[in-house]
């Protein structure tokens, strides 16, 4: 084709076109959770569009924003279905997006040699969380703007620099118009570098090849014409497989969006349908259930030495850990599907820990509550910090020395927890107590003892992919 | 997918704590139908006749109400206020400082009231209101404890007392728990027909805090019927293209 070919001298359009889609070999055998990568694209796509179409007609202004919401929702042909499909899209994009890092970490796509491509999706979780975070403050309700409120004055807590960091987030000493204005323009500004970021996402991917369920290197396999023998071209084969995913997950995401958009209460919620009152403060603030689990941290870390500054480094820390994944994962093989039974337990405490400690961050917080939290944040960071342990194979001396200092450090933190909680040091009940520090024994010593007992070994990751 | 749906399973029951608020008394459902044209227009009759003099609805325009079958003559002539347009907002003349002044804090926008609080919590406050000379109106309300508002449709509902009777606490004391009304002066409507009052008016309310949602639900429903049919000529494409993997 004479204009095929006319492009193809002056920009690689068919080279491109072949590397990354139609001579780009993706393993044959992935599976249902290899769905989310592209949904997490189609919903980030979604995002931009809608939301540059609501900021045609959205008025950054506090006296104005709520106003505007409504008139959009109102007046607008078809502006209340913009404004739902932005509003479901952004807990959709997360929903997604913990699959997605779930599926990640299942099968070792953060270990050798995909690192990069795991922090990279790293900055875009943390990037995506303060678009969130900064759109939530725009519809100028109750909840907006004192979620804003609480989230901000969290940088107060900082020593030294913290006041003076918190009104410079803000451009005044309260949430204002100040920084409705300023919110909204970033805002609109970081999709964008989300939208280049997951560029250099996929740029690193195809640099190295995707990972499959089987954690196997398909390149290590190839046939005489340097194909990889268990790698199908992405296009067609995944392009009309993501399709169906793609309508599956639009049958969901239109449900909500045309029969519950506030899905209980939760995507949207009922204070903010009452504009921001500076003088009348909700009887309870939670974040948007995406951030909870990090809210749940943040309030279970108690004040000691004069400062709160504990529960943001502990908030902080809880999202940061993330970036440290493939350095504290030890184990020879990447997928679970080979890894020992420890590692299975461990992930499968960690989704649970952080389900609750979701739920946790969600309702009011009480004095057993916060025992609750307390005991699972602890469970929370050792899926991280005693990874290197837990996941190292073999039973040499270095391996029995590390395992010793963790009982050591492990049992030293849980016997101070426990006797500050016993000794008065935390409100709650007793039968609390004693459920928290049963299970908070149970899960480190699972940790301490198993790997003496019986050491983590990785099953033989087979030469080909599996069925 | 078995975990997926394992993990689901785990989640279905947190959703149960989400909008739970503390319970109200009374707390009876207020049973609304959004699609009853004729509870509509009563509702928007009564609030514009009721409401509207304290609580604006700005959010929202008087043409609204054409969708539940007012036409524009009886629109004009019956429920917009003088010397407004069918394409102005429902505001009230009453400033907001002279509200402060007579009620303690200016009455609420209602546009979205019912989206704020729900119909069923807005059925049961508009039927709560008691004796008390203790507040300045000489009412309160067992649903919102010392509200600022005055019980606005005494001469319909009458007035009652809550009534209250001693329970054992567990702890060796009593306390009070409400056990209902006792009518004190009768109105001019029945229990009956005042409850059937309240009722249209949180029907018109619900409507208008939400008033793309019949449209939302049949495109929602289209876009069902469409995403299905999708689904299945996607799965046989799929199909077809993934005969040769082995």
């Amino acid at each position: 084709m004479s204009l095929m070919n006319w492009i193809d001298d002056r920009f690689p359009l068919t080279k491109v076109w072949n590397e990354h889609l139609a001579e780009y070999y993706a393993p044959k055998n992935f599976n249902f959770w290899y769905f989310f990568g592209s949904l997490a694209m189609l919903v980030l796509v979604n995002q931009i569009l809608t939301g540059v179409w609501l900021a045609m007609l959205y008025k950054p202004d506090a006296e104005l924003a709520f106003a505007s919401v409504e008139y959009i929702m109102r007046d607008v042909e078809w502006g209340w279905l913009i404004r739902y499909m932005h509003s479901t899209g952004s807990s959709a994009f997360f929903i997604v997006i913990y699959l997605h890092m779930f599926r990640g970490v299942l099968y070792g796509s953060h270990k050798n040699p995909r690192e990069m491509i795991w922090l990279f999706g790293a900055v875009i979780y943390v990037v995506m969380m303060a678009t969130a975070f900064m759109g939530y403050l725009l519809p100028w309700g109750q909840m907006s703007f004192w979620g804003a409120q609480v989230i901000v004055n969290l940088f107060s807590a900082i020593p030294v620099i913290g006041e003076d960091l918190s009104v410079w987030i803000r451009g005044d000493y309260v949430i204002s118009d100040a920084t409705l204005n300023r919110f909204f323009a970033l805002h609109f500004l970081l999709p964008f570098i989300l939208a280049a970021l997951v560029f250099l996402h996929i740029v690193a991917l195809h640099k190295v090849g995707s990972n499959n369920p089987d954690g196997v290197e398909i390149k290590k396999n190839k046939d005489e014409n340097g194909i990889p023998r268990d790698g199908i071209p992405f296009h067609p084969y995944y392009s009309v497989k993501d399709i169906v995913g793609v309508v599956v997950f639009l049958m969901f995401f239109a449900g909500v969006i045309f029969f519950a958009p506030e899905a209980g209460g939760y995507f949207i919620e009922a204070p903010n349908f009452e504009p921001a009152n500076p003088l009348k403060t909700p009887e309870h603030i939670a974040p948007v259930w995406y951030f909870t689990p990090f809210y749940a941290i943040l309030r279970a870390v108690p004040s000691f030495a004069g400062t709160q500054v504990w529960g943001v480094i502990a908030m902080g820390l809880a999202i940061v850990v993330f970036f440290l994944l493939p350095w504290l994962d030890q184990s020879n093989a990447k997928s679970h599907r080979y890894k020992g039974p420890l590692f299975k337990y461990a992930l499968g405490a960690f989704v649970v820990t952080f389900m609750v400690l979701g739920y946790l961050g969600v309702v009011a917080a009480d004095a057993n509550r916060t025992l609750w939290a307390q005991v699972l944040t602890l469970i929370y960071f050792s899926f991280f910090f005693l990874m290197p342990t837990y996941t190292r194979e073999t039973s040499s001396k270095t391996t029995m020395t590390s395992l010793y200092f963790m009982m050591m450090a492990v049992s030293t933190i849980a016997t101070l927890y426990f006797w500050w909680m016993f000794s008065g040091g935390a409100d709650g009940s007793t039968t609390v107590k004693v459920a928290v520090s049963v299970i908070a024994i149970i899960h480190f010593a699972v940790f301490g003892i198993k790997p003496w007992l019986k050491p983590e070994v990785s099953k033989p990751v087979p030469e080909r992919v599996t069925k | 997918m078995k975990k997926l749906i394992l993990a689901l399973a785990l989640l279905a029951p947190l959703t149960a704590f989400a909008a739970g608020g503390g319970a109200i008394h009374p707390n009876d459902p207020a049973n609304v139908n959004t699609g009853n044209n004729a509870a509509l227009q009563r509702g928007a009759n009564y609030f514009v006749s009721y409401c509207l003099n304290c609580h604006s609805m700005q959010y929202e325009r008087w043409q609204r109400m054409q969708e539940f079958g007012v036409p524009e003559d009886l629109l004009k002539s019956n429920l917009m206020h003088a010397n407004t347009k069918p394409g102005d907002l429902l505001k009230v003349a009453m400033a907001p400082s002279d509200a402060a002044n007579w009620f303690g804090a200016p009455p609420p926008d209602l546009t979205l009231e019912a989206r704020l609080r729900g119909p069923d919590w807005i059925y049961n406050y508009m039927r709560a209101f008691y004796v008390d000379e203790s507040r300045p109106f000489g009412v309160n309300n067992t649903v919102f404890d010392n509200v600022g508002m005055p019980h606005v449709l005494w001469e319909l509902q009458g007035m009652q007392k809550a009534v209250y009777h001693e329970e054992d606490d567990g702890h060796g004391g009593t306390h009070e728990v409400f056990a209902g009304f006792e009518q004190v002066t009768e109105g001019s409507m029945t229990p009956v027909e005042y409850d059937a009052m309240i009722r249209d008016l949180v029907t018109f309310m619900t409507y208008m805090a939400e008033p793309t949602k019949a449209k939302s639900h049949s495109t929602g429903i289209m876009v069902l019927l469409f995403l299905a049919l999708l689904f299945v000529v996607s799965y046989m494409l799929k199909k077809e293209y993934w005969k040769d993997v082995h």
